[in-house]
C-alpha cells in the first residue's frame, strides 16, 4: 500500500535526501530489476514506477515520485479544429419545374468543408444521398434482393416506382444494360424511351447508366440526355478511354451531370476530371466514381482512395473537388452477401448487412452519393444518418451497461 | 503539430558504421526501414551494446508511435492495441488490428459460461489465407456480488486461453476478482476507472500492474482530467472509453469524440490523450428483451462505424456468425497494409496435377481475385491450369470496364505462357463477369471460349455440367 507525499514535498529537505539516496541505489542496482521496489523511510513510501525497457536501465534518470492525489487534476480539453483551404463543389441533382425540369424535389450533394460527420469543426451543408438500382431488363440478383422486386423486374418504370414509393429511394439509378451488343443490343433510341418512361413514372432525380460498352455507351447516354433535357440527370459514365467528349457535350447541351469513372487510380481520376473540365463542364457538373469494391474484396482500396480524394479536395486540389459516387450495391458481388452457407449463417441477414457495412465504410471515407440494392440497407442507413446528423433526440444512458445488458 | 521524424534524425542515433549486421547495406537503409516500421531498434545488433545504451533509449523515444501500444494479458495469451501513428491508413498503415472481445455475464449459469468461452475461442474464419478470430473475453459483473464475480472470473480463465477484461464500476468487485479470481498475474484489462471510483481502481491497477480503462462518457474534459490524474499516480497503461452511445444525437457525439481525441494525440501531440481507444457496441443490447436479430444487426454496423473511426478495442455481445463475419472482414480490410502490392505475377499456374486434358481457366492478377479463384479450385480438388492475366492489379469487373482485361492482352498471355503446348484441347474458360469479351478472345486466340460462372465458388458445379 503506498502512502504518498503531501503537496509541499518539494520543499522538504528529507525528501531531497531521499531522492539522492534512491538515485545512488539505482546506480548500484545497475541492470538489475528495479520494478516495484519499495523503500520505506519514516512514514513516507516511494513507489518506483515500472519503467519500460532501456529507460529502467538508465542510471542518470531519477525515478518519478508521485504526490498523494486526493482530487482530480484539473485540465481543459479544446477541440482540435482544423480549417481547410478548399471546399468540395456542390452538385444539384434533378431539376424542378422552376428550373427547367419536372422533378418534385432536387437532391444536393457535396459542398463539404470537412470530412464526413466531423461536426465538431464544421457542418457540411448537404446530406449524403441514396439511390436505388433499377435495370432495364430482368437481371440476376441475389435472392434476398430479388424477392422485393421479382414482380416488377420486367418493367423498369414499375421497378423504379417500387423503389420510390415503397422503399423511399431519393434517386433512381437506371442501368440501361440491355443496350450491350452482347446482351440485347437495344438501340440508343429505344433505351431513351425507357428513360422517358421512368421519368414519367417517378418524380425523383435519375442517374442514367450505360452498359459498360465503351463504344456504345456515349451514344446511349447522348440519346438519353436529349430526351431528359433539363432534368439534371447524372450520366454514368465518362471514362478516360471512351468518347467522354460526346458525353460531356451532351451534358452541357441538355443540362446534365457527368460521372467521371476510373478503375481505382487517383492519377487517372485527376486526369479525367481535368479533361472533363477542359470540355467546359463546371465542377458542379461532375461527380467522381473512383470504383467501389465490396467489403472483403478491395474495400480497403476504395476507402483509402475516397479519403485521399476528399482530403486532397479539402486541401485545395481543384481537380479533386467534386462529390464522390459510391456504387455500394457492388457489395452484392461478394459471395458472403448472397451465397448459401451454413458456416456463415443465414444469408437473409448476412446479405443486407454486407451492403450496410460496405456503405458505412464508404460514408465515413468521403462518399456523397450511394447506390443501394436492398430495402433493409436503405432503411438502416437512413436511420443512421438521422442520428449522425443529430436530428434524433435521445436520453440514452449507458452508465449501467455492465449490469443492464440482457443475456 | 508534433515534429515529423525524419530519416536524418533517426540516422543520428545509429552507430553509423555501416556494418551490415542487420542485413541492410548501410545505416541509412536501416534508418529508412525503421521509419517504415519494418524494423525496430532491436534489429540493429551493435545498438544493443552497452556503449550505445543512451542512443538506443533516445532512438526508442524518437520513433515511439504517438498512440501508446498497450499490452493486455501475458505469455502466449496477449493482445496488443494502439500503437497507431496516422489518422488515415494511406499515410502509412494502421498497426495492431482492433481487438474484439465478447462479453460473458456472471449471471449466466456455469455451463453456459464455459460453453460461451469455448465458442469465443473456437470461432474462426479463413479469408484469403488469413484466419480471422475473436481476441478477448469481457467478464461482466452483472450479479453485483464480488464472490460470484471472482468465481466466474476464475471459471472463464480456466475455460479459455484468451486475455480478459474485468468489467465492473464497483472497485470491490474488481478487487475480489483480482484477489481470488486467479487472474492477478495475467494482466487483465480493468474496466473501468470513472469520476466516482478512480482512487480505488487506480490503486488496483498499480498493485496488480494491470492496464486500466478510463470511462468518461461524452465528457472529454473529464476524460483528460482522469488520465492526467492516473498518469500522476503512476499508471502507464491506459485505454480510453469516451462512451459508446448508439442512438440519436449522442451517437453523433460519440463519433466526434473519437475523431477529436485521436486527432489531438496524433496531430496536436496531446500526451494526455495518446492512448488506445475502446468502444462498446454491446450497448445496443441494453434494456428489456432485445430481438436478437435486430440487435445483432445493429451491433455489427455500430461496431463497423466505430472501427472505421479509430476504435482499437471493441466489446461486443453477439455470437451470431452472420453478424461477426462482416465486422471481422472489415477489420481485415482496414488493417491490410496499403503498401502491400495489390497484384500477383501474371503467367500460367498449375493447380493440383493437371494433364493435357485438364481445363484452362483465365483470371486477373488482382491479388484478391487470384487467391480467391486459386483457393476455390484447390479446395474443390480440380486439376487444371490457371492463366493469370496482367490487369494491372484490377479485379475482373473493374478491368473489363477499364479495358485492362482485353483480347490482345489475353493473346499475349497465350504466347508468353506457352499454354498451347500444355494441353491437347483448345478450350478456355473465362470469368462470367468477362462474358462480353467471349467473341473478341475467340478471334484473338483461335480457341473456343466458354463463359464460366460469375463466382469461382461455383466452378465445380459448372465443370460437371460443361466439361466432359
Amino acid at each position: 500500500m503506498a502512502i504518498f507525499f503531501g503537496d509541499d514535498y518539494e520543499e522538504k529537505e528529507e525528501a531531497k535526501a531521499l531522492i539522492k539516496s534512491l538515485a545512488k541505489l539505482i546506480e548500484k542496482l545497475g541492470d538489475l530489476e528495479i520494478e516495484n521496489v519499495e523503500i520505506r523511510a519514516e512514514e513516507l513510501t516511494f513507489i518506483l514506477q515500472p519503467m519500460v525497457g532501456v529507460m529502467a536501465q538508465a542510471p542518470q534518470l531519477l525515478p518519478k515520485v508521485e504526490k498523494a492525489i486526493e482530487t482530480l487534476l484539473k485540465t481543459e480539453f479544446s477541440p482540435p479544429i482544423e480549417t481547410y483551404p478548399g471546399q468540395i463543389a456542390e452538385v444539384q441533382i434533378g431539376a424542378t419545374r422552376s428550373d427547367g425540369g419536372s422533378r418534385k424535389k432536387v437532391v444536393r450533394i457535396g459542398g463539404e468543408k470537412t470530412m464526413p460527420f466531423y461536426s465538431f469543426e464544421a457542418l457540411n451543408p448537404n446530406r449524403l444521398a441514396f439511390a436505388m438500382d433499377v435495370f432495364d431488363m430482368p437481371v440476376v440478383l441475389a435472392k434476398s434482393v430479388k424477392q422485393h422486386f421479382e414482380d416488377v423486374m420486367h418493367d423498369p418504370a414499375d421497378w423504379a416506382k417500387r423503389c420510390v414509393e415503397d422503399f423511399g429511394a431519393e434517386i433512381i439509378s437506371l442501368n440501361l444494360i440491355s443496350t450491350d451488343p452482347l446482351i440485347k443490343d437495344t438501340s440508343a433510341k429505344d433505351a431513351a424511351k425507357t428513360v422517358e418512361r421512368v421519368l414519367q413514372a417517378v418524380d425523383v432525380p435519375l442517374i442514367i447508366g450505360g452498359s459498360g460498352n465503351k463504344a456504345k455507351d456515349p451514344f446511349v447516354l447522348e440519346a438519353a440526355a436529349e430526351v431528359a433535357s433539363g432534368e439534371r440527370c447524372i450520366l454514368n459514365s465518362a471514362n478516360i478511354d471512351n468518347d467522354y467528349k460526346r458525353i460531356a457535350r451532351a451534358a452541357k447541351k441538355y443540362g446534365h451531370i457527368v460521372v467521371a469513372f476510373t478503375p481505382m487510380d487517383i492519377n487517372n481520376q485527376k486526369k479525367l476530371n481535368r479533361l472533363l473540365l477542359d470540355e467546359g463542364l463546371s465542377k458542379e457538373q461532375i461527380i467522381i466514381d473512383p470504383t467501389t469494391a465490396a467489403l472483403g474484396y478491395g474495400l480497403d482500396y476504395t476507402l483509402s482512395l475516397m479519403e485521399r480524394i476528399k482530403l486532397a479536395g479539402l486541401l485545395g486540389d481543384s481537380d479533386l473537388q467534386m462529390p464522390i459516387l459510391a456504387s455500394t450495391s457492388n457489395s452484392w458481388g461478394a459471395r458472403e452477401a448472397w451465397m448459401k452457407s451454413e458456416e456463415w449463417g443465414p444469408r437473409e441477414y448476412r446479405g443486407p448487412l454486407w451492403e450496410t457495412v460496405t456503405t458505412i465504410t464508404a460514408m465515413m471515407a468521403g462518399g456523397d452519393l450511394f447506390m443501394l440494392s436492398h430495402p433493409a440497407t436503405v432503411r438502416v442507413i437512413k436511420g443512421l444518418m438521422e442520428n449522425l446528423y443529430g436530428e434524433v433526440d435521445t436520453d440514452q444512458r449507458i452508465q449501467d451497461w455492465i449490469t443492464d445488458i440482457g443475456m | 503539430m508534433p515534429e515529423k521524424v525524419t530519416l536524418l534524425s533517426v540516422y543520428r542515433f545509429l552507430p553509423q558504421t555501416n556494418c551490415g549486421e542487420c542485413g541492410e547495406p548501410n545505416c541509412m537503409a536501416f534508418a529508412s526501414k525503421l521509419l517504415e516500421r519494418k524494423f525496430t531498434p532491436e534489429n540493429c545488433p551493435p545498438l544493443k551494446k552497452p556503449k550505445y545504451k543512451e542512443q538506443m533509449a533516445k532512438l526508442i523515444e524518437l520513433i515511439a508511435p504517438p498512440i501508446k501500444e498497450v499490452t493486455i494479458g501475458t505469455g502466449n495469451s496477449i493482445v496488443k492495441i494502439g500503437g497507431k501513428e496516422v489518422m488515415y491508413r494511406h499515410e502509412l498503415t494502421y498497426h495492431n488490428p482492433t481487438a474484439i472481445a465478447i462479453d460473458v455475464s456472471d449471471t449466466m449459469d456455469d455451463g453456459k459460461i464455459v460453453e460461451t468461452c469455448k465458442a469465443i475461442e473456437t470461432i474462426s474464419l479463413v479469408r484469403i489465407g488469413e484466419t480471422l478470430k475473436l481476441n478477448m473475453v469481457a467478464v461482466r459483473c452483472a450479479s453485483k456480488d464480488p464472490d460470484r464475480f471472482s468465481y466466474v472470473t476464475s471459471l472463464v480463465a480456466r475455460s479459455c486461453n484468451l486475455p480478459l477484461i474485468l468489467c465492473s464500476f464497483d472497485p470491490k468487485n474488481l478487487k475480489a476478482a483480482l484477489e481470488k479470481g486467479q487472474v492477478a498475474n495475467k494482466r487483465p484489462l480493468l474496466y473501468a476507472a470513472s469520476e466516482e471510483n478512480w482512487r480505488e481502481v487506480s490503486e488496483l491497477a498499480k498493485q496488480y500492474d494491470c492496464p486500466v480503462v478510463i470511462f468518461a462518457p461524452n465528457n472529454l474534459t473529464l476524460l483528460k482530467s482522469l488520465i492526467k490524474t492516473l498518469q500522476a499516480i503512476g499508471i502507464r497503461d491506459i485505454v480510453m472509453d469516451p462512451g459508446s452511445y448508439t442512438e440519436g444525437k449522442l451517437l453523433k457525439d460519440s463519433i466526434n469524440n473519437l475523431v477529436m481525441i485521436r486527432r489531438a494525440a496524433i496531430q496536436r501531440g496531446d500526451k494526455d490523450l495518446s492512448y488506445p481507444i475502446m468502444a462498446v457496441p454491446a450497448i445496443v443490447w441494453m434494456g428489456e428483451k432485445q430481438d436478437p436479430i435486430t440487435a445483432s444487426y445493429k451491433e455489427a454496423y455500430i461496431a463497423s462505424l466505430f472501427m472505421n473511426r479509430y476504435a482499437d478495442l471493441l466489446i461486443m455481445h453477439t455470437l451470431e456468425i452472420w453478424a461477426l463475419l462482416p465486422v471481422l472482414t472489415l477489420r481485415q480490410n482496414i488493417y491490410t497494409d496499403p503498401r502491400k502490392p495489390v497484384s500477383v505475377e501474371p503467367g500460367l499456374r498449375a493447380i493440383g496435377k493437371p494433364d493435357e486434358k485438364s481445363p484452362v481457366f483465365l483470371t486477373t492478377n488482382f491479388a484478391l481475385t487470384y487467391f480467391t479463384v486459386a483457393n476455390d479450385l484447390e479446395s474443390a480438388g480440380i486439376n487444371c491450369y490457371l492463366l493469370v492475366l496482367n490487369t494491372e492489379g484490377l479485379a475482373v469487373e473493374v478491368s473489363v470496364a477499364g479495358g485492362q482485361f482485353n483480347s490482345s492482352n489475353v493473346k499475349d498471355l497465350f504466347l508468353s505462357s506457352g499454354v498451347e503446348k500444355m494441353v491437347k484441347h483448345n478450350k478456355l474458360i473465362i470469368p462470367g463477369m468477362a462474358a462480353r469479351l467471349k467473341g473478341e478472345i475467340e478471334d484473338s486466340t483461335n480457341w473456343e471460349v466458354i463463359v464460366g460462372p460469375r463466382d469461382s465458388s461455383q466452378i465445380k458445379g459448372f465443370l460437371t455440367k460443361y466439361w466432359a
